[in-house]
């Protein structure tokens, strides 16, 4: 039995026995905090089970920022480690499962799940809709993400992590090169969670194609709304490569089955191909929405049009399309031929057309605009000079001949995290200060605000510069520990110091959001910025219905356009007869689905057959339960409508 | 502007039959790129045999010809399941679905004979890279066709319960859809796996 639990469990680090205790009292703390304060309905019924796309949205952000939590530290310890030469902080094995753990929750379950709960909470409102196309869905997509963030995380306690890297490259991610369940961890953790992606991505597109307010073409939606489009068409075409990728691997280390193995006829590169196949056209993914949140930022704090509107859409869904003809830049050592190697040299350098497009695009909207340096505008600000650095180094990693010598060195490193930060995670923070008003109703405090920014900006530059140099001075990728000799040193520590500059950064964020929870500006308004979107017309938050009335929009920046012309929600005079509203009902059953996938995904990855299939059925029950439920909405009656309205002051 | 709000309201509930049409489209688009990315690596390892048998030696020409026909057949029938339904004819459209389960259920039913026998012959997942994409292709398949057995089952007994309404038209459509869809699947590993296979 203690041999059992020894091998389930995972032993021997202090580290780990240290993540055992702060789980377990966390735990016993929310149960505890739930218990004594009788939360445990409120919780079921505002929460878990709800269909309100504001709500989901919200649950997807604190997972991000607590996996952005997880990621980081990971970072922490790696760059801890690497800080001084010859360190014996973590040994190898060690330091194998935490960039494995890093890459993958980063992009994952921290870039994926924060870009999703931009999607949630503002698209709707931006589209003048009062909901997604499929609520149910939207809720099941979230659980299925929740529970596969879990199930991956889970891996660091029991059974063990995942070494083989955040891709999983075989032959080391087959069963001869990851024996033991951690491998089986990363496959499932992140097929579950891609299932969601996947419908999240369905759902968002048939949203976005068939629930925009009257009058508002195509050409007249919001920038953000359209980043999103382009990145739903992405994940649409792109994350079913991964789920047969995945599901591949598993079939090789489940039935012995030789499709990536070296043996037996298997070919490994072929998991290569299709693993970069989704791998590529999901940075742009994760890069498109960010994008989509700095034209809008950009305009509301210029005070002006966006410049090139129709540029801006056309160079987003170029940009689209053109990621899938880059994946083989990934491993142009593979011996592809000269022939081929230009080719995605070619269109990956293309790439960079559309992208300079929009980054003039945003200097020229800015140029003789009456600029507010607020917190957003910072971050996008920050974001231009750092994006265009990363992508005259990521021009200098496609040409491919050059690219024999950069491959998997440190260089690389730098580029893609300047790229991935200076991109992503600054537009996704430039979002969440943006819309922070929308989704709670207050602002975050500035002056703390200020210190996060300038931490997490100074701190960006001085840890990834030096390691440009590192690159170009031999040092690769995923190496543990190296020698004096190597006159790494001193860049090393420089850049390990730069990492927890940005760790000071995040913790100032996290300062801030508890600090404004209590002291924060209060948005009365609905409109703090002086916004020209229509999620600016309605109250923050907003109520659970969004708009008492579907607005009419005569023009783009429609909220901007009914405040110049007082028309529409902007008119005073307005007072129209609310009718009846339409919506779905809160259920259960994306909860248990996703636990039975949890289940499922467990057994799996243990190899316990039975729990698998136990797994596997709920889930089939839970289908079926939810094919031959018939009533799932419900009206809000007029007097429950006015009542809301009044309490929101909108009704006189 | 009163009345721009009820003809909203009115699409927010009708939204239900278009949306749900639309978005299944949607996935059987992703469906399809599973597909091709399973086609893609069979294409790759068909000759991957690792010294061991190959599909000439394998396949049975009898065999998937009968599972050809059988799964023709039985996309011709949910054809006619939904002919019926349009007619309002309940009774019909219960009878062709039933038809339908029962010639899928053969279908599988004749799978699971030829995996087994080809397993009896020592060709396993786990023999070479050719049988291990050859078993994924075809049984990722034969698993879709599976799922839609107990989904077309599960519509039946709806279908019995509530007769024809707007709830279960547009199941009947879905399900439909996704049949005729594994059809035209079956298709293309009828002519790259097997006629390929055997020539």
């Amino acid at each position: 039995m203690a041999d059992k639990a020894k091998g389930f469990f995972v032993t021997g680090d202090p580290l780990i026995y240290g993540a055992d205790v702060a789980i377990v009292i966390t735990l016993l703390g929310i149960l505890v905090f739930l218990t004594f304060f009788k939360k445990w309905g409120w919780l079921w019924r505002e929460w878990l089970t709800t269909v309100d796309h504001k709500k989901i949205g919200i649950m997807y952000l604190v997972s991000s920022l607590l996996m952005l939590f997880r990621g980081g530290v990971d970072a922490l310890l790696m760059r801890m480690q690497l800080a001084f030469p010859n360190s014996h902080f973590l040994d190898s094995q060690h330091y194998n499962e935490i960039f494995t753990t890093h890459g993958t929750i980063m992009i994952l379950f921290m870039a994926m799940p924060f870009m999703f709960a931009l999607f949630n909470i503002v698209v709707p409102l931006q589209l003048g809709a009062r909901d997604v196309a499929y609520p149910f869905l939207n809720a099941l997509s979230f659980w299925l993400f929740f529970f596969g963030a879990m199930l991956f995380n889970l891996s660091f306690v029991v059974g063990g992590s995942p070494d083989a890297g955040w891709l999983s490259y075989p032959p080391l991610s087959e069963l001869a090169g990851s024996p033991g369940p951690g491998q089986n961890f990363y496959i499932w953790g992140i097929q579950i969670s891609g299932i969601g992606s996947l419908a999240t991505g369905i759902n968002f597109l048939v949203t976005i194609l068939k629930m925009r307010a009257p009058g508002m073409k195509l050409m007249k939606m919001p920038l953000f709304s359209w980043s999103v489009l382009a990145s739903c068409i992405t994940i649409i075409f792109a994350f079913p490569v991964l789920t047969v990728t995945l599901a591949l691997l598993f079939v090789d280390r489940f039935f012995g089955a030789h499709i990536f193995t070296a043996t037996g006829g298997g070919n490994p590169m072929m998991y290569v191909n299709l693993i970069w196949m989704w791998g590529h056209p999901e940075v742009y993914i994760v890069v498109l929405p960010a994008f989509g949140i700095y034209s809008e930022v950009v305009s509301t704090f210029s005070k002006k049009k966006i410049f090139g509107y129709k540029s801006m859409v056309f160079s987003m869904m170029i940009i689209s399309v053109l990621s899938y003809f880059t994946w083989v830049h990934h491993f142009f050592t593979m011996g592809a031929g000269a022939d081929v190697n230009t080719f995605f040299a070619i269109t990956t350098m293309a790439i960079g057309i559309p992208t300079g497009v929009k980054v003039f695009n945003w200097l020229f909207t800015m140029f003789r605009g009456r600029i507010s340096m607020t917190q957003p505008m910072l971050w996008t600000l920050a974001f231009i000079p750092c994006f265009v650095v990363g992508g005259a180094t990521g021009v200098m990693l496609a040409v491919a001949p050059a690219d024999y010598q950069y491959h998997n060195s440190y260089f690389l490193i730098a580029h893609f995290h300047q790229v991935l930060i200076g991109g992503v995670v600054f537009g996704y923070l430039a979002g969440l200060y943006y819309w922070w008003p929308k989704m709670f109703g207050f602002k975050l405090n500035d002056r703390l605000g200020k210190w996060a920014f300038w931490t997490w900006n100074i701190g960006f530059y001085v840890c990834f510069m030096p390691q440009y140099a590192l690159g170009f001075m031999g040092m690769t990728r995923r190496v543990y520990t190296y020698g004096w000799d190597m006159g790494w040193a001193p860049y090393n520590l420089v850049s390990t110091g730069g990492a927890f500059l940005m760790g000071i950064g995040f913790v100032f964020q996290v300062w801030q959001i508890l600090y404004s929870i209590k002291n924060g500006e209060r948005d009365l308004t609905g409109d703090p910025w002086n916004g020209r979107t229509l999620e600016w017309s309605i109250p923050s938050p907003a109520p659970l219905y969004n708009f008492a009335h579907i607005p009419k929009v005569r023009s783009d920046d429609a909220w901007w356009d009914m405040k110049e012309h007082k028309h529409g929600a902007a008119s005073e005079k307005e007072n129209k007869e609310f009718e009846p509203i339409h919506m779905p009902k809160n259920s259960g059953i994306p909860f248990f689905m996703a636990a039975c996938w949890f289940v499922a995904g467990f057994g799996l990855t243990f190899e316990w057959v039975w729990v698998g299939i136990a797994g596997l059925a709920g889930v089939a029950i839970c289908l079926l339960a939810r094919s031959f439920q018939r009533k799932t909405d419900y009206y809000i009656p007029v007097d429950e409508i006015k009542r809301t309205e009044a309490s929101l002051g909108r009704v006189v | 502007m009163a009345q721009s709000v009820t003809s909203m309201d009115t699409r927010h509930e009708a939204h239900h039959d278009t949306f749900k049409l639309l978005g299944f489209w949607i996935f059987l688009v992703t469906d399809c790129i599973i597909f091709a990315c399973l086609f893609a690596v069979y294409a790759v390892l068909r000759t991957h045999t690792d010294g061991d048998l190959t599909g000439h030696e394998l396949f049975e020409v009898k065999g998937f010809t009968a599972e050809t026909f059988i799964l023709l057949a039985s996309s011709f029938t949910s054809g006619l399941a939904s002919l019926a339904m349009h007619k309002g004819n309940k009774k019909q459209l219960m009878a062709w679905l039933a038809v339908t389960v029962l010639l899928g259920m053969s279908f599988v039913g004749l799978e699971i004979t030829e995996f087994a026998k080809m397993a009896a012959e020592g060709a396993t997942i786990s023999t070479n890279a050719f049988l291990s994409s050859f078993f994924t292709l075809v049984g990722t398949h034969g698993l879709h066709v599976t799922f839609g057995l107990i989904w077309m089952i599960g519509v039946m007994v709806q279908i019995g319960r509530h007769g024809i309404d707007h709830l279960t038209k547009e199941k009947v459509t879905i399900v439909g859809l996704y049949w005729h869809f594994l059809d035209v699947v079956w298709i293309f590993i009828f002519t790259v796996v097997y006629l390929l296979g055997v020539m």
